[in-house]
């Protein structure tokens, strides 16, 4: 019975220098929308907390010069909402994280905790994947860069060096007529954890898809960048043969796992429905005619 | 009494217990706190079944900061083989279902109980117990109980002459059921399954009980009855009720599920080992796991009828889980199926299964849910054979005044006709529907309960009046006695306060359940407010020296009547009350009563639906309860019970289920993943309250807290059927289930 250090460090190097002197025993604290929960279920018992949300880095929202935006890794989804840009340029982003947990937790959850707790099904993981977002990462060694996709590395473990942290994400400039979305099954309507999580962002050029990503969650050990995917859509005019090319790429992505949640069948289906269904809210939203 | 001249009987009254619950200053079962209290914590069974050859606790008793350790050597044993029965509980179950004793019967059966000083002392001293374990082959699920060869429970029980997991078994019986079917034109017989659902209440089992000295109990603790936590306890520990004073939290949910005890007699164990108050707190983990669901069922019905849609033999078997320890609710199962039918020729049979899961406790109309969800689908493929309306075919074979019911009444002037009506009449029955849309219908039946009630009504020196009754409120009790004190007295509801008293300060009261509360509490409160009024004519009467009988009381005050009249100006309440010391004494009146009367309650439900072909989510559009509510006294609270016996049965019908894992343990103790409907799952849930007054009742008043529940899953189940023409006979509705149930021509037909 040990007891729990916290600090609230106002400096990355603080932060990073604390984090490496507790060599393994220490965790983040942004959100602690998922810490909170594991240590109150014996899952983890921290023996210090370095709380990074008094760090200006990580909680605040910059555009660029170039209109692509950066977003501290600690920004709560409720404070991302407000963003008066942000959910016009990156509405399927913004949704992804608007759907983690209730009005309460919304006002505390990150997408950089979603992606460092490493869960398969994390809600943003699958559209920051597909808004080919790159992350910011530093640690004792300094500063790098990386895809989303780099950083998880199986249920619970991501690609972090030793005490290095997550700083931020870096989204893209839009081009004209580019537009995301997120999608995922659950059985009830909120308040749930993601059976499917389909992410999927797309620029169309007089109705053709000249871009697209796509983002799988809960379908494999970790969430999946399905290239094969974006490749069905790409060069298309979105017609039923090309979406139905990238649901079947989609559901032939799948490793699932039976579980409590869902069952392989089920998901490797509804891996497809929901590809169609969120390329179909994309294209609208990039103003297909 | 005349319903034109009532003034706060149908009112919807501020709530008393409104203000402290949306402030927050209303105490819940762990929000009471002690000087010197400590912690107790339970280590549970890792194994779904073993034999416990030994404990050895000294490790945790050494641990510092442990001030008690208790087995169940500490806890009253009820032989096996002398059934001691309290309320719906046998002892002999009780004793070993709250510390196990020979056997460990599910993962989560609690076998030690530490208190320490902290939290987390004692469940670092629980880690060290240590427990010798005999590893026992475990069955969960009926179909595997009941095969010959499965493991077994208990020595102690055999059925048909052989050791068995069916511990017991009903039947009701009417007519002659083979020349009832002889007569059907059509007959259909089908099988179903549903899965043991938890009641779901937001706050957890807790307690806090001290133990004086002198062995006097105080226990305050969150349950549907302090009265039964005080005789459980009682049982339970071996000390006197009369020692034991247990005072009732507000109470966070209960729908039966806290008709039992649990950590009680435990912590007033621990408390009287230690000398400290002990405070016992479950986490949801504990709750799901340990703590009563409701039944899981396996049925089969079978209906005949003629093919201008009389029905005329009817068959019921419903196999119920009880968890470890005998006592499903077979006779809600089997008692309420048929009951809303007038059907000649009737079996219904109920065999109670054990298994290696925790044992159930009562759910909102135990049982009935299970029953009326088999019935009431047949009923709709009946309909649909005879290509009759589902609402007729109802109606044709209602239940009315004068009808004999398998279960045994004959029943009085009910409602149910009113109710299939009413559905049938409103304009959401012809609603249009839209492609992979549907609609069922379905009715239900609960017995109500009356039993013992006390009350104590006193009129304060100012004037004012207190009423004190002894059932905790779950369901509006208080507000709507308040309602039923003030129409009496003639005085305004705001000079009523209502309180739920502790077993020493309120005579004996039965628990909350059986929907009984406001039926029993407002016989007593009736008779006691006419006592006090007697007293109040009484005391103007000696004021004015004139006799008793000729003074009325009318709005809240004494008026001279007869010859009389106008002879002295009326005395209100306030008046009589500062005059009471000198006309003779204080005024106020009790009474206990073990109440009948209470009468059945019937409702008839209309569900729409919409399936999501391609994900397999059925999502509810519209629904619509009609129920006989006798008198709805506070309309808004009866308006809630109707709701939320809808929403809990709509999760029942499509998300809610207990997941096994292959070592046999939940793997879903949480409301994460035992998906409760939330919110956004539900429309508006629509109420029609059809008031025919109880005929039994000063008030008219029904039980109107379990029938809500009892026709949803049937409803939600019909509905799907007329979504897509394809039936599913088992619960949930869950999405995999469905999908995998959608076939290409399923589709093409629904289409």
């Amino acid at each position: 019975m040990t007891d729990i250090q916290y600090l609230a460090p106002h400096t990355l190097d603080e932060a990073v220098g604390a984090f490496a002197a507790a060599a393994g025993t220490a965790r983040i604290l942004a959100g602690g929308t998922d810490l909170l929960v594991q240590m109150r279920a014996g899952m983890v018992r921290p023996g210090l907390i370095v709380d990074i949300k008094k760090i200006a880095e990580m909680t605040s929202i910059e555009e660029t010069a170039d209109g692509g935006f950066v977003v501290g890794a600690a920004v709560s989804g409720a404070v991302l909402a407000e963003h008066p840009r942000f959910g016009k340029v990156w509405p399927g982003v913004l949704e992804s994280i608007n759907l983690i947990g209730s009005t309460q937790v919304q006002g505390r959850a990150s997408a950089g905790g979603n992606l460092c707790n490493g869960s398969p099904a994390g809600d943003s993981v699958p559209a920051m994947m597909a808004a080919d977002a790159i992350v910011t990462v530093q640690g004792p060694n300094g500063r790098r860069q990386m895809p989303v996709e780099a950083v998880p590395a199986g249920p619970g473990r991501i690609n972090l060096a030793p005490a290095e942290i997550l700083v931020s994400f870096t989204l893209p400039p839009r081009p004209p007529g580019s537009s995301d979305a997120y999608l995922r099954m659950i059985p009830r309507t909120e308040m749930d954890i993601a059976v499917v999580g389909c992410g999927v962002s797309l620029t169309l050029t007089n109705g053709v898809c000249t871009a697209a990503r796509v983002g799988l969650g809960a379908v494999a050990p970790t969430v999946l960048l399905v290239e094969a995917a974006a490749k069905a859509l790409i060069g298309s005019k979105l017609d039923t043969a090309a979406v139905d090319a990238a649901a079947a790429a989609c559901s032939a992505a799948c490793r699932p796992i039976d579980d409590k949640r869902g069952t392989i069948v089920y998901r490797t289906k509804v891996a497809g429905v929901l590809l169609k269904r969120t390329v179909g809210i994309a294209a609208d939203r990039a103003g297909r005619a | 009494m005349n319903e034109t001249s009532n003034k706060w009987i149908g009112q919807n009254t501020i709530r008393p217990d409104g203000a402290d619950k949306v402030t927050g200053r209303a105490a819940y079962g762990a929000d009471t706190t002690m000087p010197g209290m400590i912690w107790g914590s339970v280590l549970r069974s890792p194994h779904p079944h073993a034999r416990i050859r030994s404990i050895d606790t000294s490790k945790a008793e050494a641990l510092p900061g442990v001030k008690a350790v208790i087995t169940a050597k500490d806890i009253v044993e009820f032989p096996l083989d002398k059934s001691v029965v309290l309320g719906i509980q046998d002892m002999r179950w009780m004793c070993r279902n709250v510390m196990a004793r020979e056997k460990a019967l599910f993962h989560g059966h609690p076998v030690a109980a530490v208190a320490a000083t902290t939290e987390a002392i004692a469940a670092e001293a629980c880690k060290l117990i240590d427990v010798d374990y005999e590893v026992l082959p475990w069955v969960i699920e009926i179909e595997d109980a009941i095969k010959p060869g499965a493991p077994l429970l208990h020595d102690f029980i055999q059925f048909e002459g052989k050791p068995s997991n069916i511990a017991g078994t009903l039947e009701h019986k009417l007519g002659d059921i083979d020349a009832g079917f002889a007569q059907a034109d059509v007959v259909i017989e089908r099988s179903f399954t549903t899965r043991p659902v938890h009641q779901g209440y937001i706050e957890t089992h807790a307690c806090l009980v001290s133990v004086s000295a002198d062995g006097k109990t105080t226990i305050w603790s969150s349950s549907q009855g302090q009265f039964m936590v005080r005789a459980m306890t009682s049982l339970l520990t071996g000390l006197p009720q009369s020692s034991i004073r247990a005072i009732p939290a507000e109470i966070g949910g209960g729908f039966g599920g806290k008709t039992i005890v649990y950590l009680e007699p435990l912590a007033t164990v621990l408390s009287k080992k230690s000398g400290r108050p002990v405070k016992m707190v479950m986490s949801r983990e504990e709750v799901m796991r340990a703590t009563g669901p409701t039944s899981g069922s396996m049925s089969t019905v079978k209906i005949g009828a003629t093919k201008d849609g009389k029905i005329v033999a009817a068959q019921g078997t419903y196999y119920l889980q009880a968890g470890a320890f005998p006592g499903s609710p077979i006779r809600g199962a089997a008692g309420c199926a048929f009951a809303p039918y007038d059907i000649p020729n009737v079996i219904s049979r109920g065999f109670d299964v054990v298994s290696n899961r925790s044992k159930v406790a009562a759910y909102r109309a135990p049982g009935a849910p299970i029953g009326a969800y088999a019935v009431e689908c047949v009923l709709d493929e009946i309909a649909e054979a005879l290509k009759i309306d589902p609402l007729d075919l109802r109606i044709q074979n209602a239940a009315r005044e004068g009808t004999k019911a398998a279960h045994g009444p004959v029943y009085p002037r009910i409602g149910l006709l009113e109710t299939m009506e009413a559905a049938r009449a409103h304009p959401h029955y012809k609603a249009p529907l839209g492609k992979f849309q549907g609609r069922g219908v379905a009715s239900g039946f609960w017995f109500n309960a009356g039993g013992e009630s006390s009350a104590q009504v006193n009129i304060t020196e100012d004037g004012n009046v207190v009423v004190t009754t002894g059932h905790p409120d779950i369901g509006g009790s208080r507000a709507a006695i308040a309602n039923i004190a003030a129409e009496l007295l003639g005085i305004d509801y705001r000079r009523v306060s209502v309180l739920i008293g502790d077993t020493a300060t309120v005579g004996y009261s039965n628990l909350t359940g059986g929907s009984r509360v406001l039926f029993a509490s407002a016989i007593v409160v009736t008779e006691s407010a006419e006592q006090v009024i007697g007293q109040l004519k009484a005391r103007a009467a000696k004021v004015w020296g004139i006799s008793a009988d000729a003074v009325v009381w009318e709005n809240g005050e004494a008026r001279p009547s007869g010859d009389h009249t106008g002879n002295f100006p009326t005395m209100t309440l306030a008046e009589i009350a500062a005059k009471a010391s000198e006309t003779g004494g204080p005024i106020g009146a009790g009474v206990q009563l073990n109440t009948t009367g209470a009468e059945g309650g019937f409702s008839t439900h209309i569900c729409d639906v919409e399936v999501d072909v391609e994900l397999g989510i059925v999502s509810v559009l519209r629904y619509t309860s009609f129920q006989d509510v006798g008198r709805a006294v506070h309309p808004a609270y009866v308006e809630g019970q109707i709701q939320g016996g809808a929403a809990q049965g709509i999760g029942w019908a499509l998300n809610e289920e207990y997941i096994y894992n292959k070592d046999g343990k939940v793997d879903n103790p949480g409301f994460l993943d035992y998906r409760m409907p939330v919110c956004s799952d539900l429309p508006m849930l629509d109420a029609v309250m059809i008031e025919i007054p109880n005929p039994k009742h000063p008030q008219g008043v029904r039980g109107v807290g379990e029938v809500p529940l009892v026709p949803v899953m049937a409803a939600v189940a019909n509905a799907v059927h007329s979504a897509l023409g394809k039936r599913f006979y088992s619960l949930p509705m869950s999405p995999p289930k469905v999908l995998e149930g959608l076939d290409e021509g399923t589709l093409q037909a629904a289409e």
